[in-house]
């Protein structure tokens, strides 16, 4: 296949109607006769919940109905548990505790939705809440996982013996006794607090029930309409068929909209089959700060054997990570912690022991990274340490330890979140480093710049890290390709969109073996009514499954468009091609048929069509990796730290990255960018900060700062291509590769900076008031 | 709550009389009772920028004013800027220099940006930093944001827009 549009900087057939204003998101959802929802939330972390009286609410003019638990009847039950490890999994313990609809017996993290109050428009409902008469018996609150597993801790569930939601311990081969050989062995204790993935729209969902029709419809802020509407359907005895389920355009995603079933998605489409009528809510930005999920928030005791001369001879992780209130996404997170503390690195030895916790806080699922830059936080800042102590150049420790790139594919010997084995599909890591190295210009940087600067008083850093991520895994995605009568391609798959240019990328693969115009393909995404085989969007999987599956698409429909046209133009199919919405034979530009003609012959009204063959120009095709592509890449940056303020300025942003084929550079450089900026709010601005009773101290955009153009530098990009052999475009993902080393390499860099013996950043996110006070040396109280 | 009020309002060169609450935010105005949905509410506590419209000329933060506070005056909304197949030239820079992904932010930017643009199209890093830190965009991370201003103040010094 001739890569004419694969590959390209092509812009994007999605921006007219974004930039315009006709896109249509969850909140432009209009319908005859809809109503509104509000919740009542809970101001508390954790107590009793004794009663709830909801007469005054009902009797305001305005509103049409309110429910509580009790309300539910027998309709009320937990959500389903999402992720749950396989018994196949050796001596893990796990306890599954997935969120309620409405709280019925007790709250267990502040937000957590007591009422629903459905009224005519979103004004009254929200006055409403405040009719409500609650009667909450405050509980002894947990909020530090440490403390959390203490034998005295006030407990999240009381039916459960401790805090402890799962244990695992991971193992290969021997670290105890590699670590009695090793010449030295570094330990260290580092502490990852929480964000939030902070999409620029709140969640939001319309639910509409038909009854004449029996017919559910629900428009979903979601990242996975499928498994939204299979679960649905199972929850309310609705055939599948009976639901559909649209995600339209999202305002972003990043983690949290995935398939939660949030409460507000259970009890929206609850409300609407017991109301015959349609209801909308869209969640503010203060409730997103409370009920929509978050993620980080790990405490990992670290050890690294190495040698004198910087290799690793093996490296202990014991962690505790947090999964607040509920653990509906299992081990997701810490397992991809785990893996990627392995890094890019040979670690022959590896340890680690892990406890998932249950804290009075808001539940943890993957934010873009999703557990990956801890792991590379915790590795990479060993490295670090552990180059300081030997006296070995930062950069020369990595290459030390690098996988050679002929051990591809190379498994690591544990499980990964898929629960298979950690395999890593290829790599060539050495000359990302260089590269970044050279476009940093490192040598010169540390050599001269650096120690001339110093002179003149001023704290500027370098920093250079190396990271894995692991990318689309399966389970699979399907794609259907259908060519119209007018010529015009319809391309159907079932992730979602949150803006990661699928309407373009996947034109491109389809319009490249179909030889017609990118503008040509029109892609709909994320309606069950259209296609309702797959997962989702999530763990950067999008260039990756889906791309494959509209690629396998595409090519069965070109065999059949050639098959066809090779009768109708009596030429054989190796003399054809496809080219400008036409097949012509090759060297004869007049003999030649259009596809739109095709389609129309393909599909006769007359006459039959033959045993054996199938009407239409469209195929539906799947794609199912083994196991997932591992993008890998090298970051570096120079800071200055103004020691009076602890501003950090980035003086300069290095990415090398590594996805395998890019199918379109545009969109990859600002999945980059995107990344990087994160991961910037990640490492210095944003931090979620609880007090000891679970109140979020910064639930609002005033409090909680996400980087603005000031605060975000130019990005400089090189590729390297290891394609991946995985999969027939060789791609991998890209979409949370910016934000997964920021952290690691932000805090190298300030470290390097400040330049003050014995300073060690082993906590992330930072602030210049926490740098302050690492500056000063004074010790941050508990 | 109130008694309703009557207002005028001249919103993209049309005339329309309206009874509202008061307490009617702007934005859901806008959005709600006009149906110009391409104004969009981010955070509803003026931060994130993506409501902004052009209330005189002026860039404002559409939830942070009152439905009835826009009686006898003038705005703009993103709607009121070029088609699908006839873009103004700043939307085509964003879309030429990929300045948008979700999207969901991307009108307060048009907004924020085109009266800067109208004024002069001769920006310096400084000016061109200012005229976008008032805006929050998760997505982009801002480099082709900056660049598809750069670009749409070339398209637009050019002269195809007055
Ligand atoms: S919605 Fe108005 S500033 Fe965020
Ligand atoms: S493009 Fe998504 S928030 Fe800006």
């Amino acid at each position: 296949m001739m890569a004419k549009l694969i590959g390209k900087r092509i812009t994007r057939n999605e921006d007219p109607r974004l930039l315009t204003g006709q896109a249509l998101f969850v909140d432009d959802v209009e319908l005859p006769g809809m109503l509104h929802a509000a919740f009542l939330r809970s101001e508390y972390a954790h107590a009793k919940l004794k009663g709830i009286d909801l007469s005054a609410a009902l009797e305001r003019p305005g509103v049409v109905a309110a429910f509580t638990a009790e309300d539910m009847g027998d309709d009320w039950a937990p959500g389903p548990p999402l992720v749950i490890p396989p018994p196949t999994i050796e001596d893990v313990e796990f306890y599954t505790r997935t969120q309620v609809p409405l709280v019925k017996d007790k709250v267990r993290h502040a937000g957590e939705p007591l009422a629903i109050v459905i009224a005519d428009s979103r004004y009254i409902a929200e006055d409403a809440l405040d009719d409500i008469v609650v009667d909450l018996e405050p509980l002894d609150v947990v909020t530090n996982i440490e403390r959390a597993l203490e034998p005295d801790s006030p407990l999240v569930h009381d039916d459960l013996e401790s805090n402890l939601a799962a244990h695992l311990v991971q193992e290969k081969g021997d670290y105890a006794a590699i670590r009695e050989s090793a010449d030295k062995v570094i330990k260290r204790r580092i502490v990852i607090e929480r964000g939030i993935a902070g999409a620029m729209e709140n969640r939001g969902i319309v639910a509409s029930w038909d009854n004449k029709q029996q017919q559910l419809t629900v428009w979903d802020t979601t990242q996975s309409p499928i498994p939204i509407r299979n679960g649905l359907a199972s929850m309310f005895g609705l055939s599948e068929h009976q639901v559909r389920v649209i995600a339209p355009f999202v305002g972003g995603g990043f983690g949290p909209k995935i398939m939660m079933f949030y409460p507000e998605e259970v009890l929206l489409t609850w409300s609407t089959l017991k109301m015959g009528k349609p209801i909308k809510w869209i969640e503010d930005r203060r409730e997103n700060f409370y009920a929509t999920t978050q993620e980080r928030g790990q405490i990992h005791d670290v050890e690294l054997a190495l040698t004198n001369d910087g290799r690793i001879l093996g490296m202990r992780d014991d962690f505790l990570h947090d999964t607040g209130a509920y653990d509906p996404y299992g081990l997701t997170i810490p397992l991809n912690t785990q893996c990627h503390a392995l890094g890019p690195y040979d670690i022959p030895n590896f340890s680690s022991d892990l406890k998932v916790v249950f804290t009075n806080k808001t539940l943890t699922t993957p934010v873009r990274g999703a557990g990956r830059p801890q792991g590379v936080f915790v590795i990479e800042r060993m490295l670090d340490i552990a180059a300081k102590e030997l006296g070995i150049d930062r950069a020369e420790i990595r290459k030390r330890n690098y996988l050679p790139r002929d051990v591809f594919p190379y498994d690591n010997l544990i499980i990964d979140q898929a629960f298979s084995s950690f395999v890593i599909d290829s790599g060539d890591y050495l000359p990302a480093m260089e590269k970044a190295l050279k476009l940093i210009d490192y040598e010169k940087f540390t050599q001269e710049e650096q120690p001339k600067l110093r002179e003149e008083g001023r704290r500027v850093g370098i920093g250079v890290v190396s990271f894995i991520e692991t990318t689309g895994v399966g389970p699979y995605e399907g794609a259907r390709v259908t060519i119209e009568s007018s010529g015009k391609v319809n391309t159907a798959t079932g992730v979602g969109t949150q803006g990661q240019g699928h309407f373009t990328t996947f034109a491109q693969i389809v319009a490249e073996q179909l030889g017609v115009d990118v503008r040509d393909v029109h892609l709909v995404t994320g309606d069950t009514a259209q296609f309702h085989w797959g997962t989702g969007t999530f763990a950067s999987r999008g260039a990756v499954v889906a791309a494959n599956a509209v690629n396998a698409a595409a090519s069965i429909v070109r065999g059949k468009v050639l098959k066809l046209a090779s009768e109708l133009l009596d030429t054989p199919e190796e003399e054809l091609e496809l080219e400008d919405g036409v097949v012509r034979v090759a060297d004869i530009p007049t003999q030649f048929i259009s596809l739109g003609d095709l389609a129309q012959r393909s599909n006769p009204l007359r006459g039959a069509v033959e045993p054996g063959t199938e009407p239409g120009l469209e195929a539906t095709a799947y794609f199912g990796p083994k196991y997932g592509a591992t993008a890998f890449g090298t970051h570096a940056m120079i800071v200055e730290v103004d020691p009076e303020t602890m501003m950090v300025e980035i003086k300069r942003y290095i990415v090398v990255e590594d996805c395998g084929t890019v199918l379109n550079p545009l969109i990859v450089e600002g999945q980059l960018h995107g990344g990087v900026a994160l991961g910037i709010g990640n490492s210095f601005y944003e931090k979620l900060v609880f007090d000891d009773n679970g109140q979020l101290l910064n639930a609002s955009f005033a409090d909680y700062l996400i980087p603005t153009a000031a605060e975000i530098p130019t990005i400089e990009i090189a590729h390297q291509v290891t394609p991946s052999p995985l999969n027939p475009l060789g791609s991998k993902g890209v979409g949370e590769a910016g934000a997964i080393p920021v952290p690691a390499l932000f805090a190298q860099a300030v470290e390097n900076a400040l330049g003050v013996d014995g300073l060690e950043i082993l906590e992330s996110p930072l602030s210049p008031q926490r740098l302050f006070e690492l500056f000063h040396g004074e010790e941050k109280d508990a | 709550m109130s008694e309703a009020m009557d207002i005028t309002v001249t919103v993209n060169g049309e005339v329309f009389q309206k009874t509202i609450e008061p307490r009617l935010l702007l934005s859901d105005f806008i959005r709600h009772e006009l149906n110009l949905s391409g104004t969009h509410v981010g955070c509803e506590h003026g931060v994130c920028g993506a409501c902004t419209i052009l209330f005189d000329g002026m860039p404002v933060r559409s939830c942070l004013m009152f439905a009835v506070q826009a009686d006898g005056h003038e705005i703009r909304t993103v709607e009121d800027l070029g088609t699908m197949e006839n873009l103004h030239p700043l939307q085509e820079a964003f879309q030429e220099a990929h300045a948008l992904q979700c999207g969901f932010c991307t009108s307060g930017f048009l907004m924020s940006i085109l009266p800067v643009l109208e004024g002069t199209t001769d920006l310096s890093e400084e000016d061109l930093k200012r005229a976008m830190e008032g805006n929050l965009c998760r997505c982009t991370g801002y480099q082709h944001i900056r660049d598809a201003v750069q670009l749409a103040a070339e398209k637009m010094s050019s002269g195809s827009e007055s």
